[in-house]
């Protein structure tokens, strides 16, 4: 038993060594695998190092790692690419730019060994333009990496060449596809294309590319150093090693962690995160990001792997972990996140593009207290049609928010609709402030403070909030000291 | 003493796997040298958490405040930039590692903060408020 809940493998140099001093890295046996690679191990050797490990990919999708190498090594082609995708879009997802400050030199050491991998002399970073900081370090490090001859012509004197450069994005979601981040990448729109062909056989300029997301990259030098057998036995069966999350939301320790496949929510929501903040009550975590679902207090003993949060109805996605509590409307969340969606669908194909459109309206009918069972209804058929008949991963997976809160939290929209209640008060439409008579003073404080002049009463005399007028801001509940006024 | 590591570092080629571990070694000694806790000579080492999430937050300010005051105040120190920590709800965090002793992580390091750790911490070894418990296994051996 190890003393604590977290171990740190994508993470292990980030907040130990200076970003910008590859000295450091060296250090700490940077580069170390990739003379391993090239001089003691040959590319199938290495390609089954990382399959027995059961390394698979951390943007999401979960495919293995090692098979992504062994099918694009074995397509053949002139000109082959490796590409890492740091084209993060989850809102509230910050892991891969946290790597990329904080340990650059991991990623470009993995990018060379998948070259070697897969026989490629040539990689890209996808990065978005919003990762100044990421971008920076990364072009440092590649020009110190350079100077000492880990990237560029023969590294160690073993004939392999090798060299990255960087393409920005400029923050589409989309982008994150792999084959949108290519055309992209070629100067393109970033729209997605029917797979397959996969990029692993037609990708970058028509040539076959590898394409991983950052933290798999990060992970590959330790496997290298420390062997398969190290690494698969960490996680659980059919997920190894570790996630890193980046937990956002109603939680005390906000932040970034790590921890083995197969940990519990409850772990990392109550031990690693302090649990919920201002000791309220814990009612979802929504993992995946606009693709994801939301898990709920069933859940929470549930070891977190690829396979247990879709069974759950959510989906691993790329790290970020939004806790929610009892003031969080489902409703709302889901609304939020098709808002997101609405607005990055690229509009190439229909279901998408309308349908999510659609499905938004539908909810923004619901939380305003206006829907009818029959458009719950449709809100289910609506979200089926997206998810079978759209284009990428974007639509396909858009709707899993709409879906997972209407399985777990069915009666918040029964309340939304029937009762025209939004029961954590979030729901604007559906809330309205009251004086409470016994309590009121006539101080004339909430009067003085309405910016729309909808309370009425004489001084020591109880106030009136005309309900036609209110603009539900909140500012006579925040500046009443005698708790005269309650929300309904 | 300030190290400047990243200007100190004269770059050269590394032509094999044997050249990488001479490299390794030099550099390992630089980063995490041995000093007995008596050595009254032995720099302090300090690292300023200094991602996107840090900086937004100050880390900026105080680690240049740090370099400043350490060295106004004739403490051999080095300070140096590091990513992400992890504990984004206590940015700006820093880490101090006392000679011969195991590292200890502040959060919420303010200017007020960097100078009680200055003061109390590193000058006389008494604690200081908001220091953040180790919570993780590290791979290292």
């Amino acid at each position: 038993m190890t003393k604590h809940k977290q171990i740190r493998i994508a993470l292990r140099n980030c907040g130990v060594i200076d970003p910008q001093a590859i000295g450091e890295y060296i250090a700490r046996d940077g580069y170390q695998a990739l003379a391993t690679c090239l001089t003691k191990m040959t590319p199938e050797e290495v390609i089954d190092q990382i399959k027995k490990s059961g390394l698979r990919g951390r943007g999401g999708g979960g495919f293995p790692t090692g098979l992504k190498f062994e099918i694009t090594r074995k397509s053949v082609s002139d000109q082959k690419y490796v590409v890492c995708n740091a084209d993060e879009g989850d809102p509230g997802a910050f892991m891969d730019r946290s790597i990329l400050e904080g340990d650059p030199h991991s990623v470009i050491e993995a990018m060379a060994i998948c070259g070697y991998c897969i026989g490629a002399d040539k990689g890209l970073v996808y990065i978005r333009a919003e990762y100044p900081l990421a971008i920076e370090r990364l072009k440092i490090a590649l020009e110190q990496a350079r100077e000492m001859g880990l990237l560029g012509k023969n590294i160690f004197n073993t004939g392999f060449s090798f060299d990255i450069e960087l393409r920005y994005g400029a923050g589409a979601f989309v982008c994150g596809e792999e084959t949108a981040l290519i055309h992209s990448m070629e100067g393109l729109r970033g729209e997605p294309t029917f797979k397959p062909p996969f990029p692993s056989v037609s990708g970058y300029l028509g040539k076959p590319t590898n394409v991983n997301n950052v933290e798999t990259f990060a992970n590959i030098p330790v496997i290298i150093n420390k062997g398969a057998g190290w690494f698969s036995a960490i996680g659980t069966e059919k997920s190894k090693g570790t996630k890193v999350f980046a937990l956002a939301g109603k939680i005390n320790n906000v932040g970034l962690i790590e921890v083995p496949m197969g940990t519990t929510l409850r772990e990392v929501i109550y031990e690693i995160g302090g649990g919920i903040r201002n000791g309220k009550k814990f009612k979802a975590v929504q993992t995946g990001g606009p693709s994801g679902g939301c898990l709920t207090e069933k859940h929470l003993d549930t070891p977190i792997d690829y396979d247990n949060l879709i069974a759950a109805g959510s989906m691993m996605g790329s790290g970020g972990m939004i806790v929610m509590d009892e003031d969080n409307c489902m409703v709302a969340v889901a609304k939020f996140y098709l808002d997101f969606t609405v607005d990055e669908s690229c509009g190439k194909c229909a279901p998408c593009r309308i349908g999510n459109k659609r499905l938004y309206e539908l909810l923004d009918k619901i939380t305003q207290g206006k829907a009818t069972m029959e458009d719950i209804s449709n809100l289910k058929n609506l979200c089926t049609v997206i998810r079978d008949a759209s284009l990428c991963g974007l639509g396909q997976t858009s709707s899993n928010p709409v879906l997972s809160t209407l399985d777990n939290f069915y009666d918040e929209y029964i309340g939304h609709v029937v009762d025209h209640k939004c029961a954590a008060g979030q729901c604007k439409a559906l809330m309205k402030y009251v004086v409470i008579d016994e309590n009121c003073v006539g101080c004339t404080a909430c009067a003085r403070n309405c910016p729309v002049n909808a309370i009425s009463g004489e001084k020591k005399q109880v106030h009136f909030i005309h309900q036609d007028i209110c603009i539900k801001c909140g500012a006579c509940y925040d500046r009443c000291k005698f708790n005269a006024i309650e929300i309904q | 003493m300030i190290h400047k590591p990243d200007k100190e570092q004269a770059m050269t080629k590394i032509n094999s796997p044997e050249d990488l571990l001479r490299m390794k070694e030099e550099f390992a000694g630089r980063l995490n040298p041995v000093y007995s806790p008596d050595d009254l000579t032995a720099p302090v080492r300090i690292r300023v958490a200094m991602a996107t999430c840090g900086i937004a937050s100050g880390a900026r300010e105080v680690m240049d405040y740090l370099t400043e005051e350490l060295e106004k105040r004739s403490i051999q120190a080095t300070v140096t930039r590091v990513g992400c920590m992890g504990y984004c709800y206590a940015e700006p965090t820093i880490e101090v590692t006392l000679p011969g002793k195991e590292p200890v992580v502040f959060g919420e390091v303010d200017i007020r903060k960097a100078d009680q750790i200055i003061e109390k911490f590193i000058r006389l070894g008494e604690p200081v408020d908001g220091i953040i418990p180790l919570n993780y296994e590290s791979i290292d051996k």
